[in-house]
């Protein structure tokens, strides 16, 4: 037993996927005792729904930092990120063109020669140098009559928030007293305030959906619902696949034929499209996470079944087995002693494998909305349907449905890993 | 040839047929047979003449189509599971491959307390059992000691196979059936391995069945030669009359198809 | 004396388990052939002797790794050669290897003449399709074989009956040295005795120049081959003629696997067989002294110390014992 453990570990293949799963489930089982918010908690309001990734802090709490002086001033000039922040890529082409068209000797006789032959050279890279230009020279008169005055009046908007944003003077804030509005304080434009002083702050790493959920903490949450999902499935239909893949194997005969027809039967019928119908006549409040795993177990044990029996069909006439025979063993016993520890290598592979199409067919379930029909908890297909429902990948919202994507590839590839692995350690033909 | 015992195992018109409607075939024709107590019988044949089937069905491992086995003169009667148990404790085998023999996940003091349990042991105390299993190690020359907590598959071939025979001392069946049990052995241990089959006929008095398609090995320690081809029997009699002096046809051409040492293999009878 | 087919000299060859422990199966072995000539090679399953054969063509792959000695056919001396020279230029048409699995070895998808032509064609891709067919009819009749078979597929053709055939397509190039390992253990006795037949023939008529024969089944040995070499552990222990080996064994392993031969003769039922106790040694750490010297029963404690040098008691007889021929005999005469 202990050489069996060993030789599986030092599969490469199994390690991998071994790691690769628990490092997934450490994550989703830990992450709770870091999280700020509940998996199913509304942290957005509604309406503001899908916010991007990132860390927010709250602006009032970070007004308070600058009006209690705590905050920092920067020897830097911040005018720059401004701009590029609040310029367009249009205005910044506009700027740049009016600079190589009006900012000549032509159109500006006291123009500076050097400038000039500058101001020809200008891209829309440096726009810190087309700001300082433009600020020097542009003048809405020297424009010729003849342009359009709409036209005019765009340069004239533009011109406005450039000379806003040169400015550094502070902000100010006011609050409206007995005269009207009276200041409070400035903000200057250099001051800036350390996030971690900042009282309310929450980071989503995955944004939020369309419920306004923290993505990422719903998704651990659905990652360890759609294990159970799979493990719950995967059982039992490795039971219900082995037992009756054992029977028929051992027993043969009236009952092996009446299995097989099952089985064959089972084989037939598509199971996804049994699964469709069997949750949709269920229907309504009742379809509960534990039910659906239930649903897929028990359509998802034939060629479990199929494949337990061809390998005790081949054990069955081994001499082991015929020497355990006229030892006077029972049925029951030769199963258990001279057959079950044969398969249970390729029982076990087989199960691994169940529980990771248990998680794929719980995903395809819900995606077509007849999963698990609750908002007590989420489950990767649940959060998929969700995505799907409210246009995330039309408005190009990825984190709603790329991480969960990312996780079911992630799940099933590390299983589907591991299973090789055993492959490789217990089938030695496969060894090189 | 000292005199034959009584009958202890007879056939009478034995056939087995494989498959149903159409898809049918004869493994063992209408055979008759009849072992006596002390007798070393070997049953020899070629590939598919259908010497396990017959192993198979005096076993009871697979069912009779036709014909009859007599067990202590009276037919025998294997129809329910307890009736096949105590059939079990008269007759025993040996299988051809050591290596599937033994179920690997147990350790060898498994398989003979195995044995003892069979054998009505089950209470006696652990001392009593450890002297049993010591007593058997030691007739096939092996020390019980060294063995009690390795795996099947940590020994030989050759002492496996010997193990077996350990466990049919323990046993102490009227009949054994030895179904190859030197054929995948080499020919160093294989002396051995014959040695301990003879030693459990004259210290046991059982009747032992060799099936073998080895001639020589049939002549070798056998009283009596069932020579077997397609199912059915067509020679038999003493190892001398049925090897050195055949008869049928088919014994002679298998006999000089077997290289042999004094005397010079003759080539040309084949194609 | 003929021509020397095969020279081989101190050739060592060794395993590499995934445990990445060497296996020195084949540890020093030196042997001639001459032309027209037969050797047997006996020995228990392990002692070396599929892996001497494997190692005879000089053409390694992973496990099997070449580590020194020379192999030289017909005056080539092949050894560490490029291995795809060697399989283009060597092996059919200088060597031939045999496996007991050969038969298996046919595609049942293809007709025999298909596996002629693409023999032939890899060493002469200048034949024309109608040459080969004629000439494999040719070699087909001269062997005995059915003209017809070779326009059937391997399935249709009984085991025996594929064995010949394999064999007769691995010496369509006329070989210098046919390296047959088990050619015909898998068979029934009359099968069997049709292979040996055609492997004779070929020697007869000068197709293979000369054979080593690789069984466990000495009086099958003895019956086809001229000498006989009996292998353990790596080691040429002892050779001789086939009637030396059999009825006049020197070293004590070789007079153990004599005694344990069974043939249904008549007072064979009066023998008393002898039997080796023990097993062959572990090859990843072989015993420093004698190799034999653990299961043997004259062992003194010198042999568990000194390896025995190799005796030459009379030319193609040799022997590696640390005793005299005379003082080995007279231990045998006393029991």
């Amino acid at each position: 037993m202990k050489q069996t453990l060993k030789n599986v570990f030092s599969s490469p293949k199994f390690l991998i996927g071994f790691i690769l799963f628990m490092v997934l489930l450490i994550t989703s089982l830990a992450w709770p005792l870091f999280a700020d918010f509940g998996p199913l908690q509304n942290v957005v309001q509604k309406n503001g729904g899908f916010a991007a990734p990132g860390t927010y802090v709250n602006v009032a709490d970070a007004v308070e930092l600058v009006k209690d002086n705590s905050s920092v001033k920067f020897d830097v000039d911040t005018s720059a990120n401004r701009l590029a922040h609040r310029l367009d890529a249009d205005s910044r082409q506009m700027m740049v063109d009016w600079l190589h068209t009006y900012a000549t000797a032509e159109y500006i006789p006291d123009i500076n020669a050097d400038d000039a032959a500058k101001i020809q050279e200008l891209t829309i890279d440096d726009m810190y140098a087309v700001c300082a230009d433009w600020e020097k020279y542009y003048d809405f008169s020297v424009m010729p009559k003849t342009i359009k005055k709409a036209e005019r009046n765009k340069y004239n908007q533009i011109d406005k928030k450039v000379q806003t944003m040169l400015s550094n003077e502070a902000l100010i804030l006011a609050s409206k007293g007995e005269n009207g509005l009276q200041e409070d304080c400035k903000v200057p434009m250099n001051a800036f305030v350390n996030t971690k002083d900042v009282a309310s702050r929450y980071t989503l790493i995955l944004g939020s959906d369309n419920f306004g959920r923290d993505v990422f903490t719903e998704l651990t949450s659905s990652i360890l619902v759609s294990m159970r999902i799979g493990l719950i499935a995967g059982c039992i239909a490795t039971l219900i696949g082995m037992t009756l893949g054992l029977l028929a194997g051992f027993i043969g005969g009236v009952l092996d034929n009446i299995i097989t027809f099952f089985t064959n039967l089972f084989t037939v019928i598509p199971s996804f499209v049994l699964l469709i119908l069997i949750a949709n006549a269920v229907g309504g409040s009742h379809r509960g996470v534990t039910l659906i795993a239930l649903l897929i177990g028990f359509t998802g044990w034939t060629w479990t079944a199929r494949s337990v029996r061809s390998q005790v069909l081949s054990l069955r006439n081994r001499d082991h087995v015929n020497m355990s025979k006229i030892s006077g063993h029972s049925t029951v016993k030769i199963i258990i002693q001279d057959i079950l520890p044969f398969v249970a290598s390729y029982v076990v592979m087989a199960f691994i494998l169940q529980i990771s199409s248990g998680i794929l067919a719980e995903a395809q379930l819900s995606m077509l909305g007849l999963g698990p029909a609750t908002t007590e908890v989420s489950t990767l297909g649940l959060m998929m349907h969700w995505a799907l429902s409210f246009n995330a990948h039309t408005q190009g919202m990825w984190w709603a449905f790329l991480p969960v994507i990312f996780s079911i590839a992630l799940i099933t590839f590390s299983l589907n890993l591991m299973n090789t692995g055993l492959d490789q350690v217990f089938n030695p033909q496969l060894r090189d | 040839m000292a005199e034959l015992g009584k009958s202890v195992l007879r056939g009478e018109d034995v056939t087995k047929i494989f498959g149903m409607g159409k898809v049918r075939t004869t493994a063992v024709n209408k055979v008759n047979f009849d072992f006596h107590e002390r007798e070393v019988i070997s049953i020899v044949g070629e590939s598919g003449s259908g010497k396990t089937t017959i192993a198979k069905m005096i076993l009871g491992l697979i069912g009779i189509t036709e014909g009859t086995i007599y067990f202590n003169g009276e037919p025998r009667d294997i129809s329910t599971g307890k009736k096949r148990k105590e059939y079990w404790k008269n007759i025993q085998a040996i299988f051809q491959d050591p290596f599937a023999t033994f179920n690997q996940f147990f350790k060898i003091d498994a398989v003979l307390l195995d044995c003892i349990n069979l054998r009505g042991g089950k209470n006696l105390p652990y001392e009593e059992k450890y002297k049993m299993m010591e007593e058997a190690c030691s007739f096939v020359n092996l020390k019980f000691a060294e063995l009690t907590n390795k795996y099947p598959f940590e020994l030989s071939g050759g002492q496996m196979q010997r193990l077996m025979i350990a466990r049919i001392f323990l046993l102490k069946p009227k009949i054994l059936i030895a179904d190859e049990p030197t054929s995948m052995v080499d020919a160093c241990s294989r002396a051995t391995i014959l040695d301990y089959l003879l030693k459990l006929r004259d210290e046991e008095n059982m009747t032992i069945i060799f099936i073998t398609h080895d001639i020589g090995l049939a002549y070798y320690v056998s009283d009596s030669v069932y020579i077997m081809e397609h199912g059915v029997f067509v020679e038999q009699g003493s190892a001398e009359e049925c090897i050195i002096h055949p008869k049928a046809a088919y014994t002679k051409r298998l006999i000089s198809d077997v290289p042999k040492l004094n005397e010079e293999w003759d080539l040309s009878t084949v194609g | 004396m003929g021509k020397v087919m095969l020279e081989v000299r101190d050739l060592k060859t060794k395993y590499v388990t995934r445990m990445k422990e060497d296996v020195y199966s084949v540890d020093g072995v030196s042997l001639t052939i001459e032309e027209g000539k037969s050797l047997g090679v006996a020995g228990e399953s392990g002692c070396g002797k599929s892996t001497l054969a494997l190692s005879l063509m000089g053409y390694y792959f992973a496990p099997l790794h070449y580590m020194s000695g020379d192999i030289i056919v017909d005056g080539q001396n092949i050894s560490g050669m490029e291995p795809d020279y060697i399989r283009k230029h060597i092996l059919g048409s200088e060597i031939a290897y045999i496996p007991q699995a050969a038969m298996n070895a046919l595609n049942p998808t293809q007709k025999i003449i298909k596996f002629i032509n693409n023999v032939i064609h890899v060493h002469d891709p200048s034949m024309s399709k109608g040459d080969i067919y004629d000439m494999a009819r040719e070699r087909f009749e001269k062997l005995g074989l059915p003209e017809n078979v070779l326009q059937k597929h391997a399935v249709e053709l009984s085991g025996g009956m594929k064995q010949r055939t394999v064999i007769a397509i691995s010496t369509i190039l006329s070989p210098k040295v046919l390296i047959a390992d088990e050619p015909s253990s898998a068979l029934d006795v009359t099968s069997q005795k049709m292979v040996i037949k055609m492997m004779k023939q070929l020697m007869h008529e000068g197709l293979v120049k000369s054979m080593i024969f690789i069984t466990h089944e000495l009086p099958l040995l003895y019956q086809v081959t001229d000498d006989i070499m009996v292998m353990y552990a790596g080691q040429i222990v002892e050779k001789g003629t086939a009637h030396e080996m059999v009825f006049d064994p020197i070293m004590p392993y070789t007079k153990g696997l004599m005694g344990s031969i069974i043939v249904p003769e008549d007072g064979m039922k009066a023998n008393k067989l002898e039997a080796i106790p023990g097993t062959p040694p572990n090859l990843k750490h072989p015993p420093a002294g004698c190799r034999f010297a653990p299961r043997c029963k004259y062992a003194t404690p010198e042999c568990m110390v000194y390896a025995p040098p190799v005796k030459k008691p009379a030319p193609g007889r040799e022997y590696r014992c640390l005793f005299e021929e005379k003082y080995l005999k007279e231990l045998y005469a006393n029991g």
